[in-house]
């Protein structure tokens, strides 16, 4: 049993750099408008270590992600916007409209700082739970599961764009100013948001890896690969699916909600089809898989994003998609994949089709 | 009365919009297990072919009835491009055919801002398409637009066409015996590789024809394609893979259903209640209205 502690150590060293490269040296090498972009794709990579977990670990591809992503960052600003209103007055667009008098029902619970904070991880899980367990047990999986988690998320991005007198409709939750009583203006503020949001990608990369490597992990990985299998052997892989899809929720409601005091604004326009296909492009291009892959994928696809289509917005569309074409039709594994495949040149092959054959399932 | 009646047809003619979305589907999915998201950019392709003629074919009326076998042919040869260049390398994994195509999809939409801008455009509509008929006279009509007619004339000979081409000719055959058994009908002489970019020439072409219906409802653009994407892969999801009588009754069940509860509340909330209806109806139904029976354990 030498090679998993190998490997464990090996881990927790590549950990220990990635804070020491997260906390000391992106705060001092980036500008503050840089340092707000980086945390910005730090939570993209938040939604990603979710969708390692669910697809990468679990075959499960959810398109879907936008959702909980959306639940999150949602219940985090109709909270900061009821605080940044002022006790018995209506948030700014809500006075605007001129439709509404009183905080609709649904928006009260959110008035309360520890009820908002929990709903962010607790409400994406709780739909996750409700989606998951119809679906799962009535076994629907592979492609219908991915159609239908895209549909979920048109649904909602559709349904909040219909509600704007409640729910700010297509411009979504904007301007928002206050953090639990903290300027976001303040660039010291940003900085404190970044440590947060760089704190609870660390934390998710620890609680995935620790899930990944237990007895759970390995049931997930074999209900991807053989299903039946894993039914004849006693487990029931709808429960193993479930905590997964709804593990993968919870990592995308903070990720949500930690987007929106980096960025002020949550919108119809960051959770629907398109959003929600996003977040896997960077999981998949970095290797599914893998959770370094994942995170690395992530961030590396957000910020050639920026880089990108700052300057030629029409050839980082065309380079998006030959990027999903050329890594997921000829690199599986994606560009973590690489890595192994180098590593042992002359092993065979067997990893990386044990990873396909899973998939066509 | 004429009310219900009114918002059943209504709900008839977005299931035949629906169908004529979905048709291309149901052989590309369905037949094929290939999940096409580029799909939706094979129906704006038809529907941008259609707005090419009508600029260079003076009459509407003539450029309309062009456009259907140009946009069919137009759309078909992209997808037996897709097929060669791409589909057959994924044919064992299916769901990395959706992510794989989503990327083509998506240089599809920016080829389209680029040629066409990204601003929508609009097509006329010839003038025998543009009136209504009375269906019921007296004081409180019920009246119907000529070119919803015209949609549900098309999506009928669509699908009476594909299920005469698949049941009756010597292609047909060919591919519901690859469908069927790929092994077997590759020892018993059948080329698959060919009968698979056949079977894909076909249904992205139907896919065209379902463009050129569309330009007659609403506006031609490059997102066109996103939109309409998801409400026919939920119909054949619904209808069962592979299953031409669901994937017909699905779409006119959904367009009806989509119909009446936008009536009592606003088309958001309508999608909404269609898609939980979807998902119950999956708990019931787990593998759509229609399923072949096999004895696998999947």
């Amino acid at each position: 049993m030498t090679f998993p502690q190998g490997r464990s150590a090996r881990a927790w060293a590549a950990l220990a750099g990635a804070a020491l490269l997260l906390f000391a040296v992106a705060p001092l090498a980036l500008s503050d408008f840089r340092l707000g972009l980086f945390a910005k794709y730090l939570c993209i990579a938040m939604v990603a270590v979710g969708i390692c977990l669910a697809w990468g670990r679990g075959g499960l591809l959810t398109l879907g992600q936008g959702v909980f992503f959306g639940l999150g960052g949602y219940a985090m600003a109709m909270h900061l916007k009821i605080a940044d209103a002022g006790p018995g007055n209506l948030p700014d667009f809500m006075q605007l409209y001129g439709t509404a008098t009183e905080l609709p029902w649904w928006w009260r619970p959110f008035a309360n700082p520890v009820v908002a904070l929990a709903a962010t991880v607790l409400l994406p899980m709780a739909v996750a739970a409700l989606l998951g367990s119809f679906v799962f047990r009535r076994r629907v999986k592979g492609a219908y599961f991915a159609i239908l988690s895209q549909a979920l998320a048109a649904a909602f991005a559709l349904w909040l764009i219909g509600q704007q007198a409640t729910t700010g409709g297509t411009n979504g939750l904007t301007d928002i100013q206050g953090f639990f009583g903290y300027d976001l203006d303040d660039p010291v503020n940003q900085r404190t948001v970044y440590f947060i949001i760089a704190a609870a990608l660390l934390l998710l990369i620890v609680v995935a890896r620790q899930l990944i490597h237990s007895r759970y992990g390995e049931l997930l990985v074999a209900v991807r690969d053989s299903e039946e299998r894993v039914r004849f052997l006693g487990y029931d892989p709808a429960n193993v699916k479930l905590v997964a899809y709804v593990v993968a929720a919870g990592m995308a409601g903070l990720a949500g909600a930690l987007f929106v005091p980096a960025v002020g604004i949550i919108s119809p326009a960051m959770i629907g089809i398109v959003p929600s296909i996003e977040f896997v492009v960077g999981a998949a291009v970095g290797g599914r898989a893998s959770l370094a892959g994942a995170v690395l994928g992530a961030v590396g696809v957000a910020w050639a994003r920026t880089a990108l289509s700052e300057e030629f917005p029409a050839a980082w569309t065309y380079f998006q998609g030959l990027l999903f074409v050329v890594a997921l039709a000829f690199l599986p594994g994606g560009i973590a994949s690489l890595a192994g495949t180098v590593r042992r040149r002359r092993a065979d092959r067997r990893g990386t089709t044990a990873l396909t054959t899973g998939e066509a399932a | 009365m004429t009310v219900i009646l009114g918002q059943t047809f209504t709900g008839i003619s977005i299931g035949a919009v629906l169908l004529l979305i979905a048709l291309g589907l149901s052989l590309t999915f369905g037949q094929m297990n290939v999940i096409n998201m580029a799909h939706g950019e094979f129906i704006m392709a038809g529907a941008y072919t259609t707005y090419v003629l009508q600029k260079s074919i003076a009459g509407a009326g003539i450029s309309l009835l062009v456009a259907l076998p140009v946009a069919f042919l137009v759309s078909g040869a992209l997808g037996a491009l897709l097929e060669w260049l791409l589909i057959r390398r994924l044919y064992l994994r299916p769901l990395d055919t959706l992510l794989v195509t989503w990327g083509v999809s998506l240089m599809l939409q920016q080829l389209a801002r680029d040629v066409f801008g990204a601003p929508n455009v609009q097509t006329r509509a010839p003038e025998r398409l543009t009136g209504n008929i009375t269906l019921i006279g007296g004081a409180d009509p019920l009246t119907v637009a000529n070119s919803r007619l015209f949609i549900l004339g098309l999506a009928v000979a669509a699908v009476a066409s594909l299920a005469l081409t698949l049941r009756l000719t010597p292609l047909g055959r060919r591919i519901r015996a690859v469908v069927q058994n790929r092994d077997l009908a590759e020892v018993s002489g059948i080329s698959t590789a060919r009968v698979d970019r056949t079977a894909f020439f076909l249904g992205s072409g139907l896919a065209g024809i379902a463009g050129v219906a569309l330009t007659l409802v609403g506006p031609i653009g490059p997102t066109m394609g996103t939109n309409v994407i998801i409400d026919a892969f939920l119909v054949i999801v619904v209808g069962g893979i592979g299953q031409l009588r669901g994937t017909v009754i699905v779409a006119f069940v959904l367009g009806v259903l989509q119909s009446v509860l936008e009536y009592s509340t606003t088309v958001s909330v309508a999608k909404v209640l269609v898609l939980v209806a979807i998902v119950a109806f999956l708990q019931w139904r787990p593998q759509g209205l229609y399923t072949l029976r096999t004895r696998s354990l999947v």
